[in-house]
């Protein structure tokens, strides 16, 4: 697991109190991991400050799984 | 239209001296201060150092971490406590109609803390705004009320009142009504606050109006005292279920008293001094005797709203004996605030609780620190003073008084 890929699992497991063994590519926010609309903003925000990006709002909306997470800030982080 | 009579049936409190009702008595009766240095932020810079705040609370021993992230402190306080009241009340929360049982809950401020917090990230920002989404539904003070609904499921009527340190006794008597109209049948009612913070702090200080006795908290409180330089500021919460007479009965409720009465008025004075004669405090006394029906000369004990400032204090005494006559002397006086240190919108929750374990127990707490008694007072008043006092108590009239010259006064009466 990459080093970006594990302090995404960690977010997620701090915010929505899930187990870490939940927190697969797959796993969707709010159908799996038990999130709701501002739980799901409230992880982007995170995601912002942690990796120091700025993610859009349209941007945002395609961010619906761990998997989807993890690539866009590998993809963006500075 | 008969009014319904109202009979208090659960009980829960988590204060600065216990966390639990039985563990609160204990502190009340044998005169125990919950003040002490604060821990909840470094206040060495503040001109009050000291607080009476709730110890050894560890939210994850009553609510899931990930729920509790979403509740401010306050809110919090309210969760422990209503969960305490409903288990005491034996409610069977499987066959009651939730649809009757509402939640009225007191706060003079709300979620200070998440408010201060986000207000600090952002000013340390760029300017860019990044609030996070959930400190309105943190803040807002009418979130304990919802959140108590949500866990439970009672969709009766459910807000909170805001009248500073009058709150909780507003929204007791909000939910004494409607239960005496018949509109429901319970209601889970009291108050929360947790206002021990930087803002909270500096913002009472710029008042001047919280004792400054930093070198001896404990007895920082003393309503009543010659020596009191303010009030201490406390925090916790405690709940009340209220239920209408006769359901209580048919479910053979545990019935720990009957409410008899609220009175409220206002000073229309001074947004935050007292009406020197006492003209608010006297006015909500004689509105919640005539409420209840009864005459001045049948109340034992007045738990007084007693803060410990030098202005507040001797109004609310002049008021009493204004209206009480001879009667000032024959009954029992304390100000618990000397032990819990003033829960501001929840003072009126845990005062009613101290007033309901009053009459079951037939022991009036006492008012501590009351080391030389303020000359102004006349000696023939008995403020019970430093120790707990056995004797009979069939009629306890609670008082609070808020700023902006709020007034609410309940009655309370054996059964």
């Amino acid at each position: 697991m990459s080093a970006i890929a594990t302090k995404v699992t960690q977010i997620i497991v701090e915010k929505l109190g899930v187990d870490v063994s939940e927190v697969t590519p797959e796993a969707s926010f709010t159908n799996d991991l038990g999130a709701d609309s501002l739980d799901t903003v409230e992880l982007i925000m995170e995601f912002e400050k942690e990796f120091n990006v700025s993610i859009p709002d349209d941007q945002a909306e395609n961010i619906q799984t761990v998997g989807q997470a993890i690539t866009y800030l590998e993809e963006n982080s500075k | 239209m008969a009014f319904k009579r109202v009979v208090v049936t659960g009980l829960g409190a988590l204060t600065p001296i216990g966390n639990t009702v039985e563990e609160f008595w204990q502190g009340l009766s044998t005169g125990k201060s919950g003040a002490a240095t604060i821990t909840r932020f470094d206040a060495s810079k503040f001109r009050t150092q000291f607080a009476c705040e709730v110890k050894n609370f560890d939210v994850t021993q009553y609510i899931p971490r990930q729920d509790a992230r979403k509740m401010d402190l306050f809110t919090q306080f309210a969760m422990v406590v209503a969960d305490e009241a409903v288990k005491d009340s034996g409610l069977d929360l499987e066959s009651i109609n939730k649809n009757k049982v509402g939640v009225i809950w007191g706060s003079g401020i709300g979620g200070l803390k998440t408010f201060e917090e986000e207000v600090i990230n952002f000013s340390n920002g760029d300017g860019t705004p990044k609030f996070n989404p959930f400190f309105i539904p943190k803040m807002i003070a009418d979130s304990a009320s919802g959140q108590i609904s949500i866990k439970y499921g009672f969709r009766g009527p459910n807000y909170i009142t805001v009248s500073a340190c009058a709150s909780t006794n507003n929204a007791i008597i909000d939910a004494f009504n409607y239960i005496r109209l018949g509109r429901i049948n319970v209601c889970v009612s009291g108050g929360s606050e947790a206002a021990v913070t930087q803002a909270g702090i500096g913002g009472f200080n710029g008042l001047r109006a919280m004792s400054e006795r930093n070198d001896d908290p404990a007895t920082g409180s003393r309503p009543y005292d010659k020596d009191r330089d303010g009030f201490v500021l406390g925090d916790g919460g405690a709940a009340l279920i209220l239920e209408e007479y006769e359901h209580a009965v048919a479910r053979g409720a545990k019935i720990y008293c009957e409410i008899i009465g609220g009175g409220f008025s206002s000073d229309a004075y001074h947004i935050t001094a007292p009406h020197p004669e006492g003209e608010g405090a006297y006015l909500s006394m004689v509105d919640a005797l005539e409420d209840a029906g009864i005459k001045p000369e049948e109340v034992d004990y007045i738990n007084t709203h007693g803060t410990s400032t030098p202005l507040g204090d001797p109004q609310e005494i002049k008021a009493i004996e204004k209206l009480f006559g001879d009667h000032t002397y024959k009954m029992s006086i304390s100000s618990t605030k000397s032990m819990t240190g003033h829960l501001l919108g929840a003072a009126g929750a845990v005062e009613s609780v101290a007033a309901v374990l009053a009459i079951k127990h037939q022991v009036v707490p006492p008012t501590i620190n009351l080391f030389n008694i303020d000359e102004s007072i006349d000696p023939r008043i008995d403020l019970t003073p430093n120790v707990a006092k056995a004797r009979k108590i069939d009629v306890v009239l609670s008082n609070c008084f808020g700023f902006g010259g709020h007034n609410a006064t309940l009655i309370f009466k054996k059964i």
